[in-house]
Order: structure tokens, then C-alpha cells, then sequence
């Protein structure tokens, strides 16, 4: 059960993905990756979109791949996982084939902000809208990471990608982050939930969570990138606590139940809706990354910085709303 | 690379890659290492989370152990142990 998962008991687990990867040191997607399949009940089968952790798990001749998994193009991990589920009820139905025999899979897609927000938008929608039984783990470092740091429609207002570059008339992203989780929220899945691996046991909980929902469940992780965030590879979990600390990146479930979402705050935020004074501005999340230094030098554009608090705080009051 | 590998012909079906990165090592990658101070380290098991590499285990009786062949230095173990017990030291 959920409430009996321990940080002790995860950590004897054996990784889901192996070292001699090859992500950059100090990366963030395997941290969350690692952390979630601590949190398989038995049998699984992973699949990823292309990109970061997809690429560099599997270079060949070497996986660092431990359990079953599946590669897929940039825009249809989900499709993927779809035909997994599919196969597996099916084989589960006529009572034969490799997968007839187990109870319960734990199916898992990794995709990145780039193939989930943008193009690989259409075959999530359709595999939640289909109501397969499988786990979607979103690993946001809002932008395309692995082809060089252009900007998708998770990259945040004013940040410096290579596509929306940050200069003298133009400061950085023009458009503010696409809301995802409410599109995903408005699928009407059982399951959504917001992670930070500064927590892992939070991630390990809901990881847990999503497997055990009857139909699809979405994971958004905070993925921060040393190279196109632009900030010494030691910080990566620094920066994932900071965007929790800030509510840039505030941590809830949300589960569907009787025909309406149902929100609830995870500890971090919870903390920090009961103490509101707790809450840290904005910028000290911006100055520790190079994607946003442009809003500090050479002169400080507080006109930029406001109104990224202002979208900050709007959307915190929004989500303490539907908290309720 | 002298070594011959399987052309796509020879693999099995579904293409399944022949090798575990295990046989990969990314040790040689950083210039530190973490040095962990056993004696005062809580036993926590963070370092083993946050690891990018997974190239921290913990042993039988509890204590972290870092794996040289994957370390890639990244710093992080060290920046976040809670007591401070891990120190970054210049490879040889
Ligand atoms: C249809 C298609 N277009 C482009 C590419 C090239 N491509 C490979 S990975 C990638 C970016 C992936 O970005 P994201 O999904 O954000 O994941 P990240 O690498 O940042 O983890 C792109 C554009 C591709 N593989 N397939
Ligand atoms: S580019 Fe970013 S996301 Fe990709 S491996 Fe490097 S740190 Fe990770
Ligand atoms: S320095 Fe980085 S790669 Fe090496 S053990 Fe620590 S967290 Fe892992």
C-alpha cells in the first residue's frame, strides 16, 4: 500500500535504469525516472518519446534499461503505451501470449516537455480521452533539450532559448507556459499530480499513486537542465526545491472524483498556503539561471520580473481557489 | 572500437540493443569526486535519490557507497547531503 512506501525500503530497491548512461552530469531526468520506478509494484514496461533520457539510455550497442522498454518516436510515447495496455488486456482476455498472466503492469511513457506540450500533444489526448490504463511522466525542462534548447510550449515567459533568444528589443520568450496540466485535468483521468525530486518521497508516493488508478494518470515533473537552464550542474535539486519554495512549480494531486477534479495540496505547498509568508519571491528562482540573466544585466529589468511574479501569484490564487 | 557489433541482420527481433550500460563506464567524466565522511553521515539514503547516475548504493548495513566507474562529479550528492558529510575532492 501507499502509506507503507519508506525512503529505507525504496532505497534497496534496484534502479529501474542503470548507470553508464550518458545524460550530462547533473541531470535531472534520471533523478525523477530513477525515483518512479522505486515506486513499480511488479511487472513494467517503460517506453519514451524521443529526446534526452531516451537518447542517452540507449545508445547502442548499451541499454541502461533494466526492465522492459520500448523506444518511440518524438510524438507518440503515449500511442505506444496505448498499444501496450492493448495488448496486454487482450493477451490478459484470451489467455495466452508472454503478459497473460499478470494482474497488473505497471505501463509507463517518459516523454519530454517538447513531446508532450507540442507534438506529441494529439496521442496523449487521445490515449487519456481512450481511458488506457497507463502512467504518463512528463519530464518538463521546458524546452527541446536534446536537439539544442529551442523553445516548446513549456519553455516560460522571458526565458533564453536558442529559437527565442534573448536580446536587445526581445527579451527571451514571448509567450507565457502552456497550462498543461489543465488540458490533461480536463480529460477527466483519474489520477494528476505535480513533482519536485527535491521530494523524493513525495515522487515515490504518487508514482505509486498513478500506477494503482484504474485508467490513465498524468505525472508533471520539474525537470531542471544544466545545460539550457544554464546553472552549475550541483544545483540541479536546489533549483527543483526553489520552484516549489517560489509556487513557480506548485506540488498537488488531482483526482476525478463523482465528474469534478478534486485538488489537493502536497506537503511543500500545503506548508506554504497555511503560511503565506512563507513563500519566496520569484526572483530568487530567476538569478540562480543563466536562461534568465538578461532580466538582471546589464540593467535589471523589473518591469519583466514584476510581471512574472504577478503571472506567479495569479496562478497560485487560482490553484488555492480550486483547492478550496 | 575494434570490436564487431551485431548488424541489424544478426540482432533479435525488436532490435533489442545486446549490452547493458554497465559495461559503459562515465567514471573518467567529472574532475572531483565526492569523499563521504562515514562516521557522520545519518544514513539518510538522499545521496542515493539524487544521484543522477544511480552510482550511489546503499550497502547491506545502511551506509552509502559510490560507485567510481559512474560517478560523473556532478557535485550534487555533496550539495545536498543534510549533515554536510560529503566533500568534493580533486580526482588524481
Ligand atoms: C518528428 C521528429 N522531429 C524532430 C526530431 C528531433 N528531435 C529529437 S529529440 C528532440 C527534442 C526533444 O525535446 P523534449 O521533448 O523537450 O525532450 P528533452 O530532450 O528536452 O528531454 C527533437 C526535436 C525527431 N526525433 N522527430
Ligand atoms: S541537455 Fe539537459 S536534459 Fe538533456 S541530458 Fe543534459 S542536463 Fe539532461
Ligand atoms: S558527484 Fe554526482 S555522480 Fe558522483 S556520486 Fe555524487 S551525485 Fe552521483
Amino acid at each position: 500500500m501507499v502509506s507503507g512506501l519508506t525512503l529505507k525500503e525504496a532505497a534497496r530497491k534496484p534502479d529501474g535504469i542503470a548507470p553508464g548512461h550518458r545524460l550530462c552530469a547533473g541531470c535531472d531526468e534520471t533523478v525523477i525516472a530513477r525515483m518512479i520506478l522505486k515506486a513499480t509494484r511488479g511487472p513494467t514496461i517503460a517506453t519514451s518519446a524521443t529526446g534526452c533520457l531516451e537518447v542517452a539510455t540507449s545508445i547502442f550497442p548499451y541499454t541502461a534499461w533494466n526492465l522492459p522498454w520500448i523506444h518511440s518516436a518524438f510524438e507518440n510515447a503515449a500511442a505506444t503505451a496505448s498499444g501496450i495496455e492493448a495488448a496486454w488486456q487482450a493477451m490478459r482476455k484470451k489467455g495466452k501470449g508472454p503478459l497473460a498472466e499478470y494482474e497488473t503492469v505497471d505501463i509507463i511513457a517518459f516523454a519530454g516537455d517538447g513531446g508532450t506540450y507540442d507534438i506529441g500533444l494529439q496521442a496523449l489526448s487521445g490515449a487519456l480521452e481512450r481511458g488506457h490504463d497507463f502512467t504518463y511522466v512528463l519530464l518538463d525542462n521546458e524546452a527541446y533539450m536534446n536537439t539544442g534548447i529551442q523553445r516548446s510550449g513549456g519553455t516560460p515567459f522571458a526565458a533564453s532559448t536558442t529559437t527565442s533568444p534573448a536580446g536587445k528589443v526581445i527579451p527571451g520568450k514571448r509567450e507565457w507556459k502552456k497550462p498543461i496540466d489543465e488540458i490533461v485535468i480536463a480529460h477527466g483521468i483519474p489520477y494528476v499530480a505535480t513533482l519536485s525530486a527535491a521530494w523524493p518521497l513525495d515522487v515515490i508516493r504518487k508514482a505509486r499513486k498513478a500506477f494503482e488508478v484504474e485508467g490513465p494518470a498524468f505525472l508533471h515533473a520539474i525537470v531542471p537542465c544544466t545545460r539550457g537552464w544554464r546553472y552549475p550542474q550541483e544545483k540541479t535539486i536546489e533549483i527543483s526545491r526553489l520552484a516549489v519554495q517560489t509556487c513557480f512549480f506548485p506540488l498537488y494531486e488531482c483526482r476525478f472524483e463523482e465528474g469534478r477534479p478534486v485538488y489537493k495540496l502536497s506537503g511543500p505547498s500545503a506548508a506554504i498556503a497555511r503560511r503565506p509568508e512563507s513563500k519566496k519571491p520569484v526572483l530568487e528562482y530567476l538569478e540562480m539561471q543563466g536562461r534568465f540573466r538578461h532580466l538582471f544585466r546589464p540593467e535589471r529589468r523589473d518591469d519583466l520580473i514584476d510581471s512574472i511574479q504577478a503571472w506567479v501569484d495569479q496562478n497560485w490564487q487560482i490553484l488555492l481557489e480550486k483547492v478550496g | 572500437m575494434s570490436e564487431r557489433f551485431p548488424g541489424w541482420r544478426e540482432l533479435p527481433k525488436g532490435a533489442v540493443s545486446p549490452k547493458s550500460s554497465i559495461e559503459y563506464k562515465t567514471g573518467d567524466w567529472g574532475v572531483e569526486k565526492p569523499g563521504i565522511d562515514l562516521g557522520r553521515c545519518t544514513q539518510c539514503t538522499l545521496c542515493h535519490f539524487f544521484c543522477p547516475e544511480g552510482a550511489i548504493t546503499i550497502s547491506e548495513d545502511g551506509h552509502p557507497e559510490v560507485g567510481m566507474d559512474y560517478c560523473k562529479g556532478c557535485g550534487v550528492c555533496a550539495e545536498e547531503c543534510p549533515v554536510k558529510c560529503i566533500e568534493m575532492v580533486r580526482k588524481r
